[in-house]
């Protein structure tokens, strides 16, 4: 189940700010769409990203998606369970994590939507 | 009526009531007059299959076949011979006119062949995984040039061997020019890749170090030495290579090669004035989900049978789009099949006997050049069923000469490597006979 | 279930011999180093030669091709392949060619070559053709650095752009990529055409053309293609043809004549070059003469009868295959153009167009047709509607299996939700075609009577539905061999 606290990208990704760390992962929106997850392409520790730039990838069957990252800053842990159980996603997504990272600029996540917003924002994308 | 166009003008009639349209030219009323085509084509009159079959006859005789010369020419396309069986099986018509297997259930043929021959090329080559095929050799070599590049971040240096085919080096500059690369050519010493130089110029910029072997002057390189390069660096390793030499070489995988892709024309396919060919491309564990093209994958059905499908599709263009590493779409499926074919009739020691042979064959035709007292070969270094040797007479001459006794001879090297002199690159495969090799060498030897 | 070739293999059974040799057979370790050598066989099969014969004969069986029936894929054009030109490809003066043979032996060939480029300019309204391209995909790539070498030799360098509609084969984009450029999207209208507005903002400095395929992959033709031309040409930009559909027009229309400045063929879709289960096929492009400096080189000279190969082309973009193309597939497709002639291609593509009109008139009134009445060589109808009673596209296209048809193209193009693409093409009969609807109107009852019927399809083929999942989270991409023999 989503936490309420939780802020949301265009992009369809979930983050949840613990202090200076952003955990993030995709929406149940997101699995939906792509199916069944065959595969999750983890980040690389310690990679330094700045907002918005592809982290990783998540590939199903039909279709393959680059996960960018809602905020910028270094990638502090990833989520091995996904490398041999990649269907975690689908059967949790607000569980299943796909990076951590240690936010360079916390306002960031100012900027994101909150769950409403969210909500509405995936109303029109249908 | 037309034997291709099963309409008869009272059926089109009935169709374009059914349509409600008066004419035909009615369902063409969408394109705007100014771009109508009036008229006919320009194109001759239509054949019939009788005349059709005659005019590609007289055609295909103005050519002179291999079938009807000696050919002691390789240099990327050769003359093995292609067990009848091949054509047997390749040309049913459930095969060749079926097209890419998307429908897995109704496909099984196609794609356990696929599988087959993915099996097949790991086996030969030591890697990992293999796809479905790629057009041939030389886009193959560019595609893993490009995944080591795309996949290397912030490295932006290829070394390509100057061992490897000139086409080949040609096919990867054209491939990589709208990327952001410095692709530099590794130079070569006595035959083989320099290797000192390659360890010299291979740094933490270099993405890959890509060679062939045997390369284009037959000659077995040293891929123990350019992975231990490679290792160091942390550069992805291409292998170019021939599978048939794979019958008695080390497979390149023990190498440590992360990459190893070439021309399998030889293995069933004839070499068809240069296409269609085969091009492989096998891959380490680390890359499997990065190679480009087709591949085939074993899975079950609903009630547990195995069965094959295209599978990692979403690294395809029809998905990625232009996040895809690679355009390819189609594959080189039927040639393919003819190798896979080819692979088994050949067989687990067909293979070694016939990689064997070849050698065997090539080794002997050069001492029995080099008897002659025309030709010394230019660099002493183990090579498998090419080598070089340089004429006492022009190379040009010495072929026009041969070309007349009914032989194709060596390739001429100077155009591509100059600095190799008056070179000529003689190929031997297991069609050519002791006799053939005997009068080729006496001929070739005269003094004119 | 077929056994694997290598499940087949026995120990010491063999289908391979060597006539003698004569020369004196040195090992292996007499000719290479020891570290050269393998050091274990690679584990190919070791059958007889009748279980090899067995073995394809079975799987082809388990195969479904264009002779086996019918194969309505969009886009593909799964058209008859004629057998003469199996026949006359597999002559020796064709098949057994060395690439680099002097050319006074090969002139049959050079003439083949010459006298299709010809051909196919005719077709396409071209001046210059280049058959290097071993497929579509290739020739798309091949085209774009084409426009990109001309527009850098221009001086030029701010062009770093590629148009393509939403609608476009994923291969559009993705050459584009390859070839260095980056995309923009232009969107279809209401009509299911280019929106003319929205690419009248696109285009401009940074434009160094747009892809487009006519009639497009709704099988609709682009009524604004003179205007769309007039916009890129006046941006500054060039037009690139993607002939996947070319199996409208023959002979009614020509890409030249629309403005378009280079363009591919597929010749293993409009001219009959077998499928072969995936390819060989042939991407020729054709260049108006401003851009022929800039393709691929050898290309074919002619001086006095005599042909040749001239490689001296400074401003070629250089080679995307080794040697000249994929000669084989082109003698078919050269066999193909003279035994249909100028007014038999023209019957092709009005047969092609009727066919199609046929069995969208027919299907109109089950499946939604969103974009109109009318369609050129081929449409796109909607599942939409079959899916909300319970069973999508994809559950139509596993039933169509049962009813013995290969199914219509699924999901593509994007812009179509459940789409379903039909394309007959002109080989085919009426009774063909009104088999098929009836096949797919019953299907339309079997989801309204009793959905799972055709959700939980097939049923009568040797393999149900099969694993993609698994396929893709696990992938076996070779035989395991377990412990035997290594």
């Amino acid at each position: 189940m989503a936490d309420a606290s939780l802020r949301y990208s265009k992009d369809h990704e979930w983050v949840k700010v613990e202090g200076d760390v952003a955990i993030i992962g995709i929406t149940n929106y997101a699995q939906v769409q792509l199916g069944d997850i065959v595969y999750v392409e983890l980040p690389e520790l310690s990679a330094e990203l700045d907002k918005d730039e592809v982290a990783c990838a998540v590939e199903s069957v039909k279709t393959a998606a680059d996960v960018l990252t809602p905020v910028s800053g270094t990638v502090a842990a990833i989520n091995e369970d996904l490398e041999d159980q990649p269907e975690l996603i689908n059967e949790d997504p607000y569980e299943a994590w796909i990076m951590q990272i240690e936010m360079s600029d916390p306002t960031e996540v100012e900027s994101l939507m909150n769950e409403a917003e969210y909500a509405s924002y995936c109303e029109e994308e249908e | 009526m037309h034997k291709y166009l099963p309409n008869t003008d009272a059926e089109i009639k009935l169709m374009l009531d059914e349509i409600g349209a008066s004419n035909i030219g009615e369902l063409f009323s969408p394109i705007p007059e100014k771009v109508r085509f009036s008229g006919e084509l320009n194109i001759p009159k239509g054949m019939t299959e009788q005349e059709l079959d005659k005019h590609m006859e007289k055609l295909s005789k103005m050519n002179i076949s291999m079938e009807d010369m000696i050919c002691f020419r390789g240099a990327g396309a050769y003359d093995h011979y292609i067990p009848v069986v091949v054509n047997a099986l390749a040309s049913r018509s459930e095969f060749y006119t079926a097209y890419t297997p998307y429908q897995a259930e109704i496909s099984q043929g196609v794609l356990q062949a696929i599988f087959e021959f993915q099996t097949m090329v790991c086996e030969l080559t030591g890697m990992e995984a293999s796809n479905a095929s790629m057009y041939d050799g030389s886009s193959s070599t560019a595609e893993a040039c490009t995944i080591a590049l795309v996949n290397a971040k912030k490295r932006n240096k290829i070394l390509v061997s100057r061992g490897l085919h000139p086409e080949t080096r040609q096919v990867i500059e054209t491939y990589m020019s709208g990327r952001d690369v410095d692709i530099q050519e590794v130079p070569l010493h006595e035959g083989e890749t320099d290797y000192e130089k390659l360890a010299e110029m291979c740094d933490e910029s270099t993405a890959a170090v890509c060679i062939q072997s045997p390369n284009f002057l037959g000659i077995v390189e040293d891929m123990d030495k350019v992975s231990g390069i490679t290792e160091q660096n942390k550069a992805a390793f291409i292998v170019n290579t021939d599978l048939i030499s794979l019958g008695i070489l080390k497979p390149p995988g023990d190498s440590g090669a992360d990459f190893v892709v070439g021309e399998a024309q030889g293995l069933g396919n004839p070499m068809a004035f240069g296409g269609p060919h085969l091009g492989f491309f096998a891959a380490s564990g680390k890359y499997i989900r990065k190679m480009p093209g087709r591949i085939a994958g074993e899975t079950t059905d609903d009630k547990g049978k195995r069965g094959y499908v295209l599978t990692l599709q979403a690294r395809e263009q029809h998905i990625r789009r232009e996040k895809a590493t690679s355009n390819i779409c189609s594959n080189h499926a039927l040639n393919a099949l003819a190798a896979t074919i080819y692979m088994s009739v050949v067989g687990k020691e067909g293979i070694r006997e016939l990689a064997l042979r070849c050698a065997n064959n090539a080794r002997y035709a050069s001492e029995k050049l080099i008897e002659t007292g025309r030709f010394s070969l230019l660099y002493n270094k183990p090579f498998f069923k090419e080598f070089l040797v340089e004429a006492k007479e022009d190379t040009g001459k010495l072929n026009r000469r041969l070309l007349e006794q009914g032989y194709l001879g060596g390739y001429e090297t100077k155009e591509v490597y100059p600095e190799m002199g008056n070179g000529w690159l003689v190929a031997v495969t297991e069609k050519r006979t002791k006799q053939e090799i005997d009068n080729f060498a006496a001929k070739a030897g005269e003094i004119v | 279930m077929s056994k694997l070739i290598f499940e087949m293999s026995r120990k010491g059974r063999r289908a391979f011999e060597l006539p003698e040799s004569g020369i004196p057979e040195r090992a292996a370790l007499e000719l290479f180093p020891k570290e050269y050598l393998r050091e274990k066989p690679a584990r190919l099969p070791e059958v007889g030669e009748l279980d090899v014969i067995r073995h394809f004969t079975e799987l082809s069986r388990n195969n479904f091709g264009v002779d086996s029936g019918f194969y309505p894929l969009g886009s593909c054009t799964m058209k008859y392949n004629p057998k003469i030109n199996e026949k006359v490809a597999s002559y020796k003066g064709f098949a057994h060619l060395h690439p680099y043979q002097p050319d006074e032996t090969i002139q049959g060939a050079l003439k083949l070559m010459s006298d299709l480029g010809k051909m196919l300019s005719e077709v396409t309204g071209m001046d210059r053709m280049c058959l290097q391209p071993s497929a579509g995909a290739q020739g798309e790539m091949a085209g774009l650095m084409v426009i990109k070498a001309y527009h850098e030799k221009r001086g030029d360098i701010e062009r770093t752009e590629i148009i393509c509609p939403d609608s476009a084969h994923g291969t559009n984009p993705a050459s584009a990529a390859v070839a260095g450029f980056d995309i923009r999207q232009v969107k279809s209208n209401k009509r299911g055409m280019v929106d003319v507005n929205e690419l009248r903002e696109l285009a401009g400095p940074r434009t160094a053309g747009l892809m487009l395929t006519n009639p497009n992959t709704l099988g609709l033709f682009e009524e604004d293609i003179v205007e769309i031309a007039k916009i890129i040409h006046d941006a500054g930009g060039l037009l690139y043809y993607d002939g996947a559909n070319a199996n409208a027009i023959l002979g009614k229309a020509r890409p030249g004549d629309m403005g378009f400045d280079v363009v591919h063929l597929n010749l293993h879709k409009t001219f009959t070059t077998p499928h072969g289960g995936g390819g060989p096929g042939a991407g020729p492009i054709g260049v108006k003469e401003f851009l022929y400096p800039f393709v691929p080189k050898p290309v074919i000279a002619e001086n006095d009868g005599m042909f040749s190969l001239d490689y001296n082309r400074p401003d070629s973009i250089g080679k995307v295959k080794a040697f000249f193309g994929n000669f084989l597939i082109l003698v078919r497709a050269y066999a193909y153009i003279r035994t249909m002639g100028g007014e038999g291609l023209r019957k092709v593509s009005e047969n092609a167009v009727l066919n199609a009109n046929y069995v969208l008139s027919k299907l109109k009134d089950t499946y939604d047709v969103p974009f109109g009445d009318r369609c050129m060589h081929e449409f796109v109808a909607s599942g939409e509607k079959q899916k909300e009673m319970g069973a999508s596209t994809l559950a139509i296209a596993k039933r169509l299996l049962d009813y013995g048809y290969h199914p219509p193209t699924i999901y593509f193009p994007l812009i179509v939700k459940e789409a379903l693409m039909v394309e007959p093409t002109e080989t085919e009969s009426r009774e063909t075609l009104d088999e098929f609807i009836d096949a797919l109107i019953r299907i339309d009852k079997e989801i309204q009577e009793d959905p799972e019927t055709v959700s939980h399809a097939p049923h009568s083929t040797a393999l149900g539905r099969l694993d993609e999942v698994k396929a893709a989270r696990t992938p076996v991409l070779k035989y395991n061999f377990g412990e035997e023999d290594q």
